[in-house]
């Protein structure tokens, strides 16, 4: 048993303990707990401490199920890191924002804010195919329950769409999951990748299209991609804020992860062959969730649009199939859900004072809440992309690679950079400028030491990314190059297989 | 040959002891019942109980071999559904314990009648002949028939009852119309027999074995409630007794899936490419009637019978698969169906309150706030009819699809993969309700479940919960098991 194994059990084991615990130390005890993992957590950047392995630690492979083999094989490496880390870090934070938030049924929302950390990890972590769709539709239960009983107006609507679109998407990923397996023997992602990268299993074209395509659908719904996206905005809007801010920094993150982990390695091919497209896609999701972004009366949904157009980016930079696009794009990953989430949060703090999301509702907060409009200050020049904040480091990786793939893509990708400042600022003004109305100043009290608990954390990370990127970027760098040479190494090889067939039959002329 | 060699030895006794036990005691339960001074509570529920307890090990530790000449074979199938049905017995008489004494109904023929119906299904699913499944079938289904009307002043009962006496006759004289067409094809009614003559130099006409193996097929079908012979399902599992329901949606099914299992894959197998194309049609076309009717259902009951066509839809993608593993992925999912069912109808069961008051699903509105242990359970069952990872339901899909895409059967698998998801919506709209909306009068007014109760709902949660995370101690069995 690795360090990783007790990580990724602990929430499974205070997700239980949370249910036997009396109703009313709930609270404490998630928070000790989720805070307790987080430090544990820490543990897993020892090997990643001054050195950058390329390989797994923390690996523990046994078996699970004789028959189909089906191992419990988990690993850590440069890329699940940080998005481990991202998690336990998160969940504490999740728990604090919700301390008075949440005042109905507490012991079983604690319990599934648990409960979608363990399934979340798990995800990250899965080296066995098999294990990874089971951990994929574990976090989707909690989740489901999170936004159908703690959220607003219509969340049952939302969390029913949010179920059937996942749903939906992830049994056609299981269908290829078995198709593989059917094919090789074994459900070991390394194992696959290894008769792939040896060309013991080769697929014909039609068939890895179909099988990407399969993959490919179940995390695009999940990223969202567009078209894909509409569950988004119901699932953030009618999310409580703690059910926001899981949704959009981690569990989003398990579709570009799935893309980059999965989509590429497995089928370099297909996703070569549909870069051109998906990168229309990404682009056209850059600037569509812009532009709506830009005219969202209500403040949830323009931070959720903003996310469509966010995660444009990381897609893009994936399917660039360069390092700086896949290091931008992982970096994007990590930033969008500290500077999202931070957002979330703080449209939560303003719901909290005023029970409206309209930004209509609020004008002029900054005059009695200082503090609070200079801490979304930050958060939103995080967010535009400000140089010495983190974003920037992401966006102009990932535009610097798309220009070295396609230069045409940069242009259009930049311009989601540019409408990102539209509508983040424009925001801003509206809710924070101008005169402050009678009613608002009454409610609007200054940010408390829990709030600051809660947000101070994630504005320190802001500052430190952006301005030391070298903390994060070597490990995932390595783990990116061996992806990429992974996909490069196949399609040379791929290429090269219609030449046999055309030398044999010039042969038989002969 | 002598007389003598006809005669049943102790070993054939042996073999066909979990039988002679369940029927013993049901007989004893009937004596007992008449003699029972009025007015003095009927143990008849313990005795079975006890009964089955007993006829469990009987029935996992058989030796293998053929009994009574050949009309009844205990092999690993046998053995895996004979142990099936005793189980679901068991579960079954639990959860029907505070039901009948809510319903004042309380007496030892409901039990009798349960145990007759076990002795039925063990008979058809050890049974290698065709007159030995005919048998078998009719001992079980004549209890079934007078189980699904046992509230007899219930007209939903009656109704229930004769829809199912009615449309099941018809379907048994399909089935022996079958048998007879066989034994005029082939001049056996003996299973390995039939098998024998088919792949022998001389094969009887195919159109004559086809004509057989169709009216067999119908009849079997009607049993397991597959499209287009689903028609009586909703209205019996909806009219009849909640535990009955339960009863019949698993134990009968269970035990004329493996009469299909038995015949076809391993019969009739030399002419598959004849009947897999049919099976195949009927699988999807139970899928999707199955899947969309249930979309519309606002009584919890009708909701499950529809669910329950549907998971007879998955389970005909197994028997289309026609291999091993996919005769393997029918039984493990039959026995994970069975725990699943069981346990959602034995929730249905204790909150129906007396005369079924409360079944639509909107009666259900808060049952996480008042009952969280019954919701939290119900959930777990509802995960697994979904098929979420970690239950029973998951591995049995998984399992079913994976031999589908052995045997190249990819549409099918893309249909019924797609299928669950589309049932994932009915059954969220049932968590949706228990957790989402504030309690209403039905849920206000809601005693503790009793401890028979209890049991019955714990037990199969276990059994979910334990056959998604080990399964391989159901697979296994299965595997080994399997025809071929």
């Amino acid at each position: 048993m690795t360090l990783l194994d007790i990580v990724l059990f602990l929430p499974l084991v205070g997700f239980l303990l949370l249910l036997i615990l009396p109703k009313e130390s709930s609270r404490m005890a998630a928070m000790v707990l989720s805070s307790v993992i987080f430090v544990v957590s820490l543990g897993l950047l020892m090997p990643y401490w001054f050195q950058y392995p390329s390989g797994h630690t923390f690996s523990t492979d046994v078996q699970w199920i004789s028959y189909p083999p089906i191992r419990y094989h988990v690993a850590l490496d440069g890329l699940s890191l940080w998005l481990v880390l991202l998690s336990t870090l998160l969940t504490p934070i999740a728990a604090l924002v919700s301390w008075n938030y949440i005042d109905k049924r507490v012991k079983e929302y604690y319990a599934f804010l648990l409960l979608l950390e363990f399934g979340v990890i798990g995800v990250f972590i899965s080296m066995d195919l098999f294990l990874f769709y089971v951990f994929w539709e574990v976090s989707l239960v909690p989740m489901y329950f999170l936004i159908g009983i703690w959220g607003h107006e219509r969340r049952i609507y939302a969390a029913v769409k949010f179920f059937l679109f996942t749903m939906a998407g992830s049994v056609l990923m299981l269908g290829a999951i078995i198709f593989l397996y059917n094919r090789t023997g074994t459900f070991d992602y390394g194992q696959i990748q290894g008769m792939i990268q040896t060309g013991s299993l080769v697929f014909d074209q039609r068939t890895e299209l179909v099988l990407f395509l399969a993959f490919f659908i179940a995390f695009a719904i999940k990223v969202p991609i567009f078209p894909l996206h509409t569950w988004l905005p119901d699932a953030h809007v009618e999310a409580p804020t703690a059910g926001s801010l899981m949704l959009a920094s981690v569990m989003l993150k398990m579709g570009t992860y799935g893309l980059l982990r999965f989509c590429v390695t497995l089928f370099p091919d297909a996703a070569h062959r549909c870069a051109p497209w998906i990168a229309g896609l990404a682009i056209i999701g850059i600037i569509y969730g812009a532009l709506v972004a830009l005219v969202q009366p209500n403040m949830k949904k323009l931070v959720a649009y903003s996310s469509v157009s966010h995660l444009g980016f990381v897609v893009l930079g994936i399917f660039t199939f360069t390092q700086q696009g896949l290091d931008g794009a992982v970096y994007q990953m990590l930033n969008h859900g500290i500077s999202t989430g931070a957002l979330f949060i703080l449209v939560g703090y303003l719901y909290e004072r005023r029970h409206s999301l309209e930004i209509s509702a609020y004008g002029g907060v900054a005059t009695p809440a200082p503090n609070l409009a200079i801490i979304f200050l930050i958060t939103t020049l995080a967010s535009i992309g400000l140089p010495t904040l983190n974003n920037f480091i992401g966006e102009y990786l990932v535009l610097q690679g798309t220009a070295s793939a396609n230069f045409g893509w940069a242009v259009f990708a930049s311009l989601g950079v540019i409408f990102s400042a539209c509508y983040m600022l424009w925001l801003y003004q509206r809710t924070f400028f101008g005169r402050a109305s009678e009613s608002l100043s009454h409610h609007m009290p200054d940010l408390t030491t829990r709030e600051w608990a809660a947000i101070l954390p994630l504005v320190l990370l802001m500052v430190w990314m952006g301005s030391f990127a070298q903390t994060f970027l070597p490990s995932i760098s390595v783990q990116n190059a061996a992806i990429l040479e992974q996909t490069k190494k196949l399609r040379t090889e791929r290429v090269a297989i219609p030449a046999r067939p055309v030398a044999e039959v010039s042969r038989a002329n002969r | 040959m002598p007389i003598a060699n006809y005669l049943p030895t102790n070993v054939d006794y042996a073999r066909f002891l979990p039988e002679l036990i369940l029927t013993l005691a049901g007989v004893l339960i009937m004596f007992l019942e008449a003699l029972r001074p009025e007015g003095k509570r009927s143990n008849a529920g313990l005795l079975s109980i006890l009964a089955l307890v007993v006829a469990l090990p009987a029935a996992l530790m058989a030796t293998p071999g053929p009994a009574f000449q050949g009309m009844l074979v205990i092999d690993g199938m046998g053995t895996f559904f004979r142990t099936l049905v005793i189980v679901v017995g068991l579960l079954v008489v639990f959860s029907s314990t505070d039901y009948l004494r809510r319903e004042n109904q309380e007496s030892g023929e409901y039990y009798a009648l349960i145990l007759f119906s076990i002795v039925g299904q063990c008979v058809m699913v050890t049974a290698n002949e065709l007159v030995m499944i005919f048998i078998g079938l009719e001992i079980s289904s004549i209890a079934s028939y007078i189980l699904a009307g046992y509230l007899r002043d219930d007209a939903r009962n009656n109704e229930s009852a004769l829809k199912y006496f009615l449309l099941g006759s018809f379907a048994t004289a399909f089935l022996l119309y079958g048998v007879a067409w066989m034994y005029g094809a082939t001049g056996s009614t003996n299973l390995t027999a039939i098998r024998a003559s088919l792949i022998s130099g001389a094969p009887p006409p195919e159109a004559l074995i086809g004509v057989a193996a169709a009216l067999i097929f119908v009849g079997l079908a009607f049993k397991i409630s597959a499209a287009p012979f689903q028609g009586w399902a909703p209205d019996v599992y909806q009219g009849a007794p909640a535990p009955v329901s339960a009863f019949l949606t698993v134990g009968p099914k269970a035990a004329a899936f493996a009469v299909l299992l038995r015949i076809f894959l391993g019969s009739l197998e030399p002419i598959a490419s004849r009947w897999a194309p049919a099976i195949w049609v009927c699988a999807l076309a139970t899928m999707v009637v199955g899947n969309f009717a249930a979309i519309m259902q606002s009584n919890i009951k009708r909701l499950l019978a529809y669910s329950s066509i549907a998971h007879a839809g998955y389970v005909l993608v197994a028997v289309a698969a026609n291999s091993g593993t996919g005769s393997a992925a029918a039984m493990f999912y039959l026995a994970a169906y069975a725990f699943t069912n069981i346990g959602a109808f034995a929730v249905v069961t204790y909150f129906s309150r007396k005369g079924e008051r409360y079944v639509a699903i909107d009666d259900f509105a808060g049952l996480a706030q008042r009952q969280p242990g019954m919701a939290a359970m119900l959930t777990i069952f509802l995960l697994s009819l979904i098929g979420v990872p970690l239950t029973g339901g998951f591995f049995g899909k998984f399992y079913i699809f994976k031999a589908a895409l052995d045997s190249k059967l990819i549409w099918l698998t893309v249909i019924g993969l797609l299928n669950s998801a589309v049932a994932a919506y009915y059954y969220l709209r049932i968590l949706v309700v228990m957790y989402f909306r504030e309690p209403g009068e039905s849920v206000e007014t809601l005693p503790p479940a009793g401890a028979l109760l209890q049991i019955a709902v714990y037990g199969s949660a276990v059994g979910t919960l334990l056959l998604g995370i080990f399964p391989s101690l159901v697979l296994d069995f299965a595997n080994r098991a399997a025809i071929r």
